[in-house]
């Protein structure tokens, strides 16, 4: 997660979303204005790959709701388990039940302050403030009781089900999608690559596995826009992803994976090499935006 | 590529459309004047100075960066390649080429695109600045053409047999992480922010088909600071490649290689390269007469020691007023020069690469480069008689080694190893 990062998505009600102008977030109505200007320009011959920017859209405005619905089903069970005191299974749900909120980080994030309250790390956010995933990550593992963690549990329910409500008013643009799935794989790199995300639980590769999903997940819904502007950008991203996967399955241990700790720095440089290869080559997604 | 994809290839097609269409508004300006080609107006185009002083040109018989007068910095990358596909290999080194090139004008290698939604084809941060007599040089080393034992891309036979890693001298402590590599590129100019900004660029170009294995910078003095073209000296205040190859004959008989071993290589070299720390502390507590018996020069004028100036004749028999000789048997210089039938360029850089945590001492020390025709008759024997006995080796720690087969310059319409390919 990051504060400081501007965002390109705009949370609006949906009357401002005809209106033409937003609530503004500082520096948000340049972007919107050139969404704008994107989508006024379309002319005959460009009909058809607006069109499938559009269905790419809606279809990603669907995941989100499909991953924030599994959210807050698996941070159900998980708030039941801390709650009842059951330490073990509490630490079992806990990796995969985060899992799809890292899917969809980049709109989640644009969720007001939604995204510190259930995904600050320590130090993220002032001491008092801190709630969330992580402060019960860290009751878990490092005071290994569930003692202490279920007022937090019950609020971060409370969160969680706020931000379902919310992700309803989400406005997804194509622009989203391109800066979501690079910034899907920056996650990566910059804190889950370096173990920094589960710093109690180390159990980052959960993390590193879902944000990925959620940046192979944008680009196979923009795939027929990449494919009719550069078919070789298409096929490249394809085998990068494929390489990814290949990287990361070598960690799978049953229906997970292994703790970070058991990562040499053979093993991260090699995974953070694969996700390099692949975020070059998609930072040129843009040009789905490309009359 | 077929079944690969670097970004830069599709907009290098983007930016030719562009170009096309440039050029074609330019044409009456050009049959008015008479004068001018699509090639010089292609240069034009960038905001840069083209200051062609400072531009060394990267096409030639030689690849630039051997010949070429040292430069105040180097990045010297070693890189393992990840595909397997030698067709990824070739365009990558087409990309680096045309890179290459532009950086040697001066230029950006791409221009910025209208499209703000896809990061800008240059990095950007020598925007403005000359070409700073900035250098390419590409190696292959020995483990591209064979690794464990597997003929990767069809080439082994091709690998010349003075590509080998060098065998261990006495003292080694080498680092496996800084041995060999498959490829290499060496960058030297005159400004450290140019030469990095190629290094990043070429890494960017290549991400997905090669990675970085290893990767040190270097200095020297620069030519504004000491006299003109005086010989640099190395961090332990001695002058550093008094004996180097100068004329043309020189270079024929010591550096270039005549393709015999292997046609590819003719005008080419093979780089050595060898990583030194030298324990700058242990140095610094010794004496002045001490250090100069090491080196069996003078500190200050690099003259050799029982002579009066830097090029005076080194002689190796010279006796001083005890009878002994005034240049000590353990004298680097002496170990150095043997009998003096193996010579090489050295083409060395210092190094810091900040502190030591474990000592809490500099990390520092020389990035010993050079060139020759046959690692395996000029720089081994040397070293061999150096490592043995040199008193220098009090001071240094070899940590580093590699060996690389720098093919001949790219000819305008070729590419980089194009001779190999």
């Amino acid at each position: 997660m990051y504060f400081s990062k501007v965002t390109t998505i705009t949370l609006l009600l949906p009357v401002l979303l005809f209106a033409g102008c937003s609530s503004d977030q500082s520096g948000e109505a340049e972007e919107k204005d050139s969404a704008d200007q994107t989508t006024e320009q379309t002319d005959a011959g460009s009909t058809t790959a607006q069109k499938k920017l559009d269905e790419a859209v809606e279809a990603y405005r669907q995941y989100g709701l499909s991953q924030t619905d599994t959210f807050v089903e698996d941070t159900s069970k998980f708030v039941d388990a801390v709650k009842a005191g059951n330490l073990e299974k509490a630490k079992q749900l806990y990796p995969k039940a985060r899992m799809p909120y890292e899917r969809i980080e980049p709109i989640a994030e644009a969720l007001g302050d939604l995204d510190p309250k259930i995904d600050a790390r320590e130090g993220d956010v002032p001491k008092d403030e801190w709630t969330g995933y992580h402060k019960i990550e860290k009751i878990l593992w490092e005071d290994n009781t569930t003692d202490g963690a279920e007022k937090y549990a019950e609020q971060l329910l409370n969160d969680v089900k706020s931000l379902r409500a919310k992700i309803e008013l989400a406005e997804v643009s194509p622009q989203t999608l391109v800066t979501g799935s690079v910034d899907l794989l920056n996650e990566v790199s910059s804190s889950k690559i370096t173990g920094e995300e589960e710093r109690y639980s180390h159990t980052d590769l959960y993390d590193f596995a879902a944000n990925v999903d959620g940046s192979k997940k944008i680009v196979e819904l923009l795939n027929p826009v990449i494919k009719e502007k550069d078919e070789e950008l298409a096929s490249t991203l394809e085998k990068r992803f494929d390489e990814v996967y290949e990287a990361l399955n070598q960690y799978k241990k049953g229906d997970g994976y292994v703790s970070y700790t058991d990562l040499s720095d053979k093993d991260t440089q090699k995974l953070s090499k694969s996700i390099d290869a692949l975020a070059e080559p998609l930072s040129q997604i843009g040009i789905v935006l490309e009359k | 590529m077929k079944d690969d994809h670097t970004p830069h290839s599709k907009k290098i097609t983007r930016r030719e459309m562009l170009y096309r269409t440039g050029a074609g508004g330019l044409g009456l300006l050009i049959g008015a004047s008479g004068v001018g080609s699509i090639t010089a107006l292609g240069k034009t185009s960038s905001e840069k100075p083209a200051a062609a002083e400072n531009q060394i040109p990267f096409y030639g018989k030689h690849q630039a960066g051997i010949m070429t007068k040292q430069q105040t910095y180097v990045y010297l990358i070693s890189m393992d390649i990840t595909t397997n596909k030698l067709a990824d290999i070739r365009d990558l080194f087409k990309e680096w080429t045309v890179a290459s090139e532009k950086m040697a004008m001066g230029n950006l290698i791409g221009d910025y695109s209208d499209n703000l939604y896809i990061p800008p084809e240059d990095t950007g941060e020598a925007t403005g600045l000359s070409a700073s007599r900035i250098t390419f040089t590409y190696g292959f080393g020995s483990s591209f053409f064979e690794k464990e034992g597997s003929d990767r891309f069809g080439l082994a036979a091709k690998k010349p047999n003075q590509l080998q890693a060098l065998p261990s001298f006495p003292g080694d402590e080498i680092e496996k992480e800084w041995t060999g590599g498959d490829l290499c590129v060496q960058v030297c100019a005159d400004d450290q922010q140019v030469a990095f900004h190629a290094i990043r660029n070429l890494l960017r170009i290549g991400r997905g088909i090669v990675t970085l294995r290893w990767m040190q910078s270097g200095f020297l003095r620069s030519q504004q600071s000491g006299k003109k073209d005086s010989t640099p000296r190395n961090l332990f205040g001695f002058k550093d490649g008094t004996v180097n190859p100068n004329t043309e004959e020189d270079f024929n008989n010591i550096v270039w290689s005549n393709g015999a071993e292997a046609s590819w290589m003719k005008n080419g070299s093979y780089m050595v390269m060898r990583r030194i720390r030298m324990l700058l502390e242990v140095w610094d507590r010794t004496h002045l007469k001490d250090q100069q018996a090491t080196f069996g020069r003078e500190k200050v004028s690099g003259a050799p020691l029982g002579q009066e100036k830097e090029f005076d004749d080194v002689k190796l028999d010279k006796k001083d007023s005890d009878g002994k000789p005034a240049i000590p048997m353990d004298a680097h210089v002496r170990l150095g020069r043997g009998d003096g039938s193996q010579k090489i360029l050295r083409r060395s850089y210092s190094y810091s690469s900040e502190m030591d945590p474990a000592r809490a001492q500099l990390d520092a020390g020389l990035l010993f480069l050079c060139f020759q025709k046959d690692p395996f008759k000029q720089f081994v024997p040397i070293q061999k008689r150096m490592a043995q006995s040199d008193h220098l080796n009090e001071y240094i720690r070899h940590i580093g080694s590699a060996v690389f087969a720098c093919p001949g310059g790219t000819k305008k319409g070729g590419y980089i190893g194009d001779s190999l390919f």
